[in-house]
């Protein structure tokens, strides 16, 4: 029983931080139709960031400022937002497309860099002893895993509704319109590259804390951990769960997260020894087979972005013109 | 001072003459349409002054100052705003959102002090609700009520006219382009439009260059017409004295036609 519960409090920190990721890339392709592909790099940002700032000196590379927990979670944030500035500025001016084409490109950049800059990030062996929060107070296992979801569920929350504040705010029509038609908004007034920078920075931020968080939770990051099927299973819970809509992203990356943990059990325990190395790929099918099915039967998600016909004309307004 | 002086504007498309030397005013609180065949380059002016393309000669001034190479949001801010031909709404957003989100550039409207609903964020989101239902009152009852926080992709086309036009008027121009209001209207309808565009010189204080197919609309408000034909002003004046003029005859119904309507004339006087 409490092996239960231990595994359920360790799966619901993990779908928290991916929730709290999949809320930053809902900001930018739910809210604002910006086509990031290169979720992993920032994450990676984020993580790596972390480690350095609050991380224990390591022999081999960067580290050693033993920073307070809050503020290496803060500077992996900044330094997600930074990065993202400096993708932003060159391509947000162009098509959508070039900012597809960059991020994925400078996604992986970031990865051979931690890969290989082993004086900075510790290269293939990655960067160990990552602290969680509260370390001081000797918690037992569990008793800090209770802690630690608790600090990521509060952090969801908060999270959440500024998210939900700003884009019910001016600023979020405004990103709304830019999605809609950019000609046309920027008819009205608006320059649709500001906004697109300041939506793209800030949910580049808000992946940055999600990778501060899960280095912190798991202790250890490698550059394995940032491979691209990382922005695919990001991509994957915000269309299953709905794009448009913030309680959508929570939602997708809980079940997501759910799914792919559960495929992954199921087949390590039904496939044959000689099979299992092969698990992986079969989860990976699984996940992209629930993909096309919501695509085809739920196109917006489980929870699509919430329509604004009013009740009136719900309960049958005349259709008169 | 004109509020708007074209000078002597041109623009290629690699070998397509799209506009040539084309120059003309419009005076403040004046109603000016622009008419012409199709392909006559008229939305091709209207995407000039707007800043979507930039001249290649010419000059274009608003109150007096040079708008060339100002970017269309920065056009905006000068005071002109425009609708479109094919219509450019939000049409996954509610009708009250396309009229509140043109006023943004005025209020400023920042994310923080959204996060932070500072007590200015609460009364200027007040404010641009008010703007926003004056504007769509032009139109009398057909956008309010129900209709306000309706998805514009469940409008009629008409009624996507109409919620373009406010969108316009909310941006806080002075000087509105209005690129065929009255496309897709039946004849009661565009009875009704004609009215409200000379409601919105009367009342709105707004002076309206207009692009239109319908010559009952054109000639009833109208101060003056300018006649396009591919791409050069072939005639310019009051909406009688222009479609009288042989040049635009010709340029709507042919060469041909008005050869035999001559040599018509010609035989009659003689008989």
């Amino acid at each position: 029983m409490t092996g239960l519960l231990s595994y359920l409090v360790f799966f619901l920190i993990q779908a928290l931080i991916y929730a709290l990721v999949a809320l930053g890339l809902n900001l930018q392709w739910g809210y604002t139709g910006l086509f990031n592909i290169g979720v992993a790099g920032f994450f990676l940002v984020g993580s790596y960031t972390f480690a350095v700032l609050s991380g224990p000196a390591y022999a081999t590379h960067l580290g050693g400022f033993g920073l307070p927990v809050a503020v290496g979670i803060l500077g992996a944030m900044a330094m997600a937002g930074l990065i993202a500035l400096v993708v932003g500025i060159p391509t947000l001016r162009l098509r959508e497309d070039y900012l597809a084409i960059a991020t994925i490109g400078i996604a992986e950049v970031l990865r051979l860099v931690a890969l290989n800059a082993r004086g900075l990030t510790g290269g293939s062996r990655g960067a160990q002893s990552i602290p969680r929060p509260f370390q001081g107070l000797e918690l037992g296992n569990v008793a800090s895993n209770l802690v630690f979801l608790v600090l990521v569920a509060a952090l969801v929350v908060l999270v959440y509704l500024a998210l939900e504040t700003m884009v019910r705010s001016p600023w979020g029509r405004v990103l709304k319109a830019i999605r809609e038609d950019e000609q046309a908004a920027s008819s009205l007034g608006k320059d649709p590259f500001r906004f697109r920078l300041q939506s793209f920075v800030l949910g580049c931020a808000i992946m940055g804390l999600g990778g501060a968080l899960n280095a912190s939770f798991v202790g250890f990051v490698a550059p394995t951990d940032f491979l691209p099927i990382l922005t695919f299973e990001i991509w994957a819970m915000l269309i299953v769960g709905g794009s448009g809509n913030n309680r959508g992203a929570l939602l997708g990356s809980v079940l997501v997260w759910a799914f792919w943990t559960g495929t992954g059990s199921i087949a390590q325990s039904l496939l044959p020894s000689g099979l299992q190395v092969k698990g992986g790929a079969l989860q990976v099918i699984l996940i992209g087979a629930v993909l096309l099915l919501i695509l085809m039967i739920r196109p917006r998600g489980l929870i699509g972005e919430e329509r604004t016909v009013s009740r009136e004309a719900e309960l049958g307004g005349d259709g008169r013109t | 001072m004109a509020m708007l002086e074209v000078n002597g504007i041109s623009k290629s498309f690699g070998g397509l003459q799209a506009t040539t030397d084309l120059s003309f005013k419009v005076e403040p609180g004046e109603i000016v349409s622009v008419i012409g065949p199709n392909g006559a380059g008229k939305t091709t002016l209207f995407n000039l002054i707007t800043g979507v393309y930039r001249p290649d000669q010419g000059d274009i001034r608003f109150e007096g100052q040079s708008i060339v190479g100002l970017k269309p949001n920065q056009i905006v801010d000068r005071g002109i705003a425009r609708t479109f031909q094919n219509l450019r709404l939000f049409t996954n957003l509610s009708v009250l959102d396309n009229v509140l989100i043109p006023q943004h550039h005025r209020l400023r409207s920042t994310w923080w002090s959204a996060v932070l609903r500072t007590p200015g964020y609460r009364r200027r989101e007040q404010q641009m609700h008010d703007l926003a239902l004056e504007k769509l009152s032009f139109f009398g009852p057909r956008l309010m009520s129900f209709r306000l926080h309706q998805p514009v992709y469940v409008l009629s086309y008409a009624n996507r006219r109409r919620t373009e036009m406010a969108r316009a008027m909310a941006t806080g121009a002075k000087m509105l382009l209005l690129d065929e209001p009255s496309a897709g209207m039946n004849p009661k309808e565009t009875v009704e439009i004609t009215d409200i565009i000379r409601r919105m010189r009367d009342e709105g204080g707004y002076t309206i260059l207009l692009v239109e197919h319908k010559m009952n609309l054109v000639g009833e408000i109208s101060d003056r017409v300018v006649v396009l034909d591919y791409g050069q002003k072939i005639a310019e004046g009051a909406y009688q004295d222009v479609v009288d003029d042989p040049k635009v005859i010709e340029a709507y119904l042919g060469k041909r036609a008005q050869d035999e309507a001559d040599s018509e004339a010609a035989a009659g006087g003689q008989a």
